[in-house]
């Protein structure tokens, strides 16, 4: 299974889990981002490529199938505004076994966010707003995980 | 030959003030780096957004390329911060 989604629309993670866990898999990993009230943040504020976002996590969830033993991989990616507690992204992987599944996840996760074309700008409560900056960290973390190697 | 369609996303979309625009294709050989410098040299909010490369990405028909890419036939490139998706 692999299901991708690029929405403004929140999603009902039980559900994303639930048919995570039908497919006959020992394990079922997964991560929710949600979006941080800290600093007075009022909103983020998620722009993307459209003609390119959808094809790029293709991109990196085919990476992750050459990668480990999968059963199902299942992304979901927000855009538009989000408030403090709102859910941003999901990623959830089901393998035979607890290993493929936790380090998919984390792989997955990591490669989103210095690979999936998207952009947070950040509203606060007096009316400031400020493009968040990419982290040399989350660079390194991706990096981490070596060079592609399951396409092209 | 078709114009050459170039797209801008966050905070370089505000800075040039729009977020895509054509312009006359340049030749085969120019990267995205020439490109970014000449657009830069129109002064402005060009300028400002496109004047330090070291602090922008880009994209050849939606695919990431480093910015010393020539640009080719490519349809479309875009020019945008590093990424800060997840």
């Amino acid at each position: 299974m692999k299901r991708i989604a690029i929405q403004s629309d929140d999603f009902d993670v039980a559900g994303e889990l639930a048919a995570l866990e039908a497919l006959g898999g020992g394990g079922v990993a997964s991560f929710t981002g949600i979006v941080r009230g800290e600093g007075g943040l009022v909103a983020l504020e998620l722009e993307h490529y459209p003609a390119m976002t959808q094809a790029q996590v293709e991109r990196i969830v085919e990476e992750a199938l050459a990668r480990w033993p999968l059963l199902g991989v299942s992304i979901i990616h927000r855009f538009g505004r989000l408030e403090p507690g709102a859910r941003i992204v999901f990623v959830g992987a089901a393998s035979r076994h607890r290993t493929a599944a936790l380090e998919s996840c984390a792989y997955l996760i990591d490669w989103l966010k210095s690979h999936a074309p998207f952009w947070k700008k950040e509203h606060f409560a007096d009316g400031a707003t400020q493009w968040v900056e990419a982290r040399a960290e989350d660079e390194a973390k991706a990096k981490e995980w070596g060079e592609e190697r399951g396409r092209e | 030959m078709a114009p050459l369609i170039i797209i801008y996303f966050a905070w370089v979309r505000e800075g040039v003030g729009r977020d895509e625009e054509q312009v006359e294709r340049p030749g085969p050989d120019t990267t995205v780096a020439d490109l970014v410098a000449s657009l830069a040299a129109r002064g402005g909010g060009y300028a400002e957004a496109l004047g330090d490369s070291a602090r922008l990405r880009a994209a050849l028909d939606q695919r990431f390329v480093p910015l010393d890419t020539a640009i080719g036939d490519a349809r479309e490139v875009a020019l945008f911060p590093p990424v800060t998706g997840g």
